[in-house]
């Protein structure tokens, strides 16, 4: 589906192509890149609206074929059940394969440890890094967005990674006109990311135009919240509240979707695709900066993050 | 931001590079750009303006916004490339901020590769310098179709008219010189707001755009019909299931121009000629479909096409050669030197090379050139001469900047090494300035 543009002098370009045309077009064709040039390609999915964004994007550059990758999600064993649900859907609609690197699992057998914080975001790390391995995979997919933090303002869109996922900012290839080189020796890989150049707004536009089915949790619904660091976290098994929180009812919904114990809910009575865009067109906080609690630790939180082997 | 949903989805993408350094007041004016256009939230503003007083800054530092990395942060200098988003009801914008030092030229060449519109800062009170030809060369090089030249500053010379149309006019001409084919000089002060995003009331004199009103409107596709088609096969889709038995669909983004069904078209490097069965636009099947689309298209007769293939009209396909000349950008901190084997990326096909030349090196600032220097090292720009394994269908890079570019590759450890853009330097012919700093004809101007 295509927007016809009108340019501003009010006559019709018939060679122009709405900007969710060209950020669609240009995503596609980082997908079929990678299919040309990897093996082993997998997206991450964790059911959240950037992942159902590539996904939907994948589906879209391959048909009528189904897509050539797999998909892997790194469970924290703090999930949504809306959004496992969904996930699940999903996988058995499309006919996908889909792996499961489960943080719960490494906390079990002694490999990781439970942070005093009872967040497990930065626990991902390492499941997900062996799950590289393990699988050979070579490219994996990441739904990141530049817009999202400063130190994701200066990722590549293929960023090349040790064979323990580390990045380094200094080691980052020139990425110029649309030549990606994913080129890579063995043990390392590529992670991709094919909406780079995606703003929030974009991917709230382009799931309205394009239909897309999201987690309920995404709209206002009414839901048993506590205030942490300025944040309605959902209490839960993961350990919230503590015992000095006050639990109360609020009609909330989510912008961000990860681990329960560091994505807050905001305050929203948006039920509608179109009450959402509406909603994030006049917010002044960003994404992150209203919904996630490890970001908000230091001004490097996420280049240290992504250094050691985050997504 | 009052728009409807449908306002805002009709809006077109322009991708635009700034280039020039802090004292040029550049983080003022992206920061005023994106402040102005209140794509600046709260949150970040107060991370800034904490992040500011750390350091001992009074004023929120509006560099901090996209200084991204601990280092860049640290040393107060932007490195790399910083994208940023910002719209406004009419444009989605997206700014490649780039540093403006000569060590930096391979982060200003990686944003102008993909910039529809370059902004040049120069400050009134210095006019045009020695950097400003650099960034001027680097937009003429890169083929960037519009210039900006901001003069910033204005408050600092009484916003006196004379001061700018000098400025304006020398560069100018040095950027016309170079085949820039369209400037626009805007007299700006980033600091104090004037012609950025609201117009002037100090400058009565000027009655252009401001900035922000100039890349809203500024067309950021030129004519279609006048290019030359283009497609590069990425992937081959053969479902093979029940439902699609003979489906056989060559996916890619079309790189330049446009297609119909119906037209035909010779499949390079084979050069057989067949006829477009079917172009599918993600979803629907189309008549025509234009760059920069990503598609299928499907072909009449079932032949031999696969991924690094070229799709090109019949009657305007390009040359197919094994010999490259070209002005490259050299971007690795390892050098490029004569007899090197290489990788060379074209597109969606890559292929061994070699080095065979290094005719000459150049000076972005004077336009002065090197004969011979034996090595390009790290944002040298030069003249190469590449021999590949295998035929290349390549266009020279002043006709079609995605079918005309490439990339060397060092094999051993998969390095980015060179920016490459095949065919003559500059667009323009000599003009008596730029001639005077060239020693012979080597860079067609």
């Amino acid at each position: 589906m295509s927007t016809v543009v009108t340019v501003p002098d009010g006559t019709v370009n018939p060679y122009a192509l709405s900007h969710l045309d060209s950020l669609e077009s240009e995503a596609v064709h980082i997908f079929r890149e990678v299919a040309g040039e990897f093996e082993r390609p997998v997206i991450l999915f964790s059911g959240g609206k950037d992942s159902i964004l590539m996904l939907h994007l994948a589906l879209k550059a391959f048909a009528p074929a189904p897509i050539p990758f797999t998909l892997l999600h790194v469970d924290t064993g703090h999930n949504f059940p809306e959004v496992l649900d969904y996930r699940d859907r999903t996988v058995e609609k499309h006919g996908l394969r889909l792996h499961v690197a489960s943080v719960q699992e490494y906390i079990d057998a002694g490999k990781l440890r439970e942070r005093p914080d009872g967040t497990r975001n930065p626990l991902q790390t390492v499941p997900l890094t062996e799950a590289i391995q393990q699988h050979r995979f070579d490219a994996v997919f990441g739904g990141g967005r530049r817009d999202e933090e400063k130190a994701r303002a200066k990722e590549r869109v293929f960023s090349l990674r040790d064979e323990f996922s580390q990045w380094d900012p200094r080691r980052q290839r020139p990425e110029l006109w649309q030549l990606y080189n994913g080129r890579h020796a063995a043990g390392e890989h590529v992670r991709v990311f094919p909406i780079s150049n995606w703003t929030e707004l974009d991917v709230w536009q382009y799931i309205e135009r394009e239909g897309i089915e999201l987690p309920e949790i995404y709209f206002a619904h009414e839901r048993e919240v506590f205030s942490r660091s300025g944040m309605w976290l959902t209490a839960g098994e993961w350990g919230g509240p503590k015992d000095h929180e006050k639990v109360e009812t609020r009609r909330v919904r989510y912008r961000t979707v990860g681990d329960m114990s560091c994505t807050g809910a905001v305050d929203s009575d948006a039920t509608t695709l179109d009450a959402v865009i509406t909603e994030i067109a006049a917010s002044r906080l960003t994404e992150r900066g209203a919904t996630r609690a490890d970001d908000k630790m230091s001004e490097a939180a996420m280049e240290d993050r992504k250094r050691e082997g985050y997504f | 931001m009052n728009t409807t949903t449908e306002q805002l989805s009709a809006t077109t993408l322009l991708r635009f590079a700034t280039a020039g350094s802090v004292d040029d007041g550049k983080s003022t004016l992206v920061g005023r750009l994106l402040h102005d256009s209140k794509s600046v939230l709260t949150d970040q503003l107060e991370a800034v303006a904490l992040a500011s007083s750390n350091r001992g800054q009074e004023a929120p530092d509006l560099a901090l916004l996209t200084d991204g990395l601990r280092a860049e942060r640290e040393q107060g200098i932007t490195i790399d490339v910083a994208y940023r988003y910002f719209a406004t009801p009419r444009r989605r914008f997206i700014l490649a901020d780039t540093p403006g030092h000569v060590q930096y030229t391979r982060n200003m060449v990686t944003g102008a590769s993909t910039a529809e519109l370059a902004v040049v800062l120069v400050d009134a009170r210095n006019g045009v310098v020695e950097q400003t030809r650099r960034h001027a060369a680097v937009a003429a090089l890169l083929r960037v179709p519009h210039v900006v030249l901001a003069v910033n500053k204005m408050d600092l010379v009484d916003y006196a008219e004379p001061v700018f149309a000098a400025i304006a006019e020398e560069f100018t001409a040095y950027a016309a010189s170079l085949g820039v084919p369209e400037i626009t000089a805007i007299p700006i002060s980033a600091l104090a707001g004037d012609n950025v995003v609201e117009p002037s009331a100090h400058m009565d004199w000027y009655g252009g755009p401001t900035v922000l009103e100039h890349l809203e409107t500024v067309p950021v596709s030129h004519d279609l019909t006048e290019c030359h088609a283009r497609f590069p096969v990425q992937y081959v889709i053969r479902p093979q299931t029940a439902e699609h038995p003979d489906y056989r669909g060559y996916a890619g983004q079309i790189a330049a121009g446009v297609f119909r069904v119906g037209e035909r078209v010779s499949v390079l490097p084979s050069g057989r000629t067949t006829t477009i069965e079917g172009i599918d636009a993600l979803g629907e099947s189309v008549d025509v479909a234009w760059a920069p689309q990503s598609v299928t298209i499907r072909l009449a007769d079932d032949i031999d096409v696969s991924r690094g293939d070229l799709i090109a009209p019949a009657d305007d396909a390009p040359a197919v050669t094994q010999d490259v000349e070209a002005t490259v950008c050299h971007v690795a901190d390892q050098p490029l030197t004569v007899g090197q084997r290489v990788l060379l990326k074209h597109t969606t096909r890559t292929v061994k090379a070699i080095v065979k030349d290094i005719p000459s090196r150049l000076t972005l600032d004077d336009l002065s050139q090197h004969p011979a220097p034996g090595t390009l090292v790290a944002n040298d720009i030069g003249r190469v001469v590449v021999r590949t394994a295998e035929p290349l269908a390549l266009d020279a890079y002043a006709d079609s900047r995605r079918t005309g570019s490439f990339l060397l590759i060092d094999p051993a450890d998969g390095t980015t090494l060179t920016a490459g853009m095949a065919g003559a330097s500059f667009a323009a012919e000599a003009d008596a300035d730029a001639a005077a700093s060239a020693d012979d004809a080597e860079w067609d101007f």
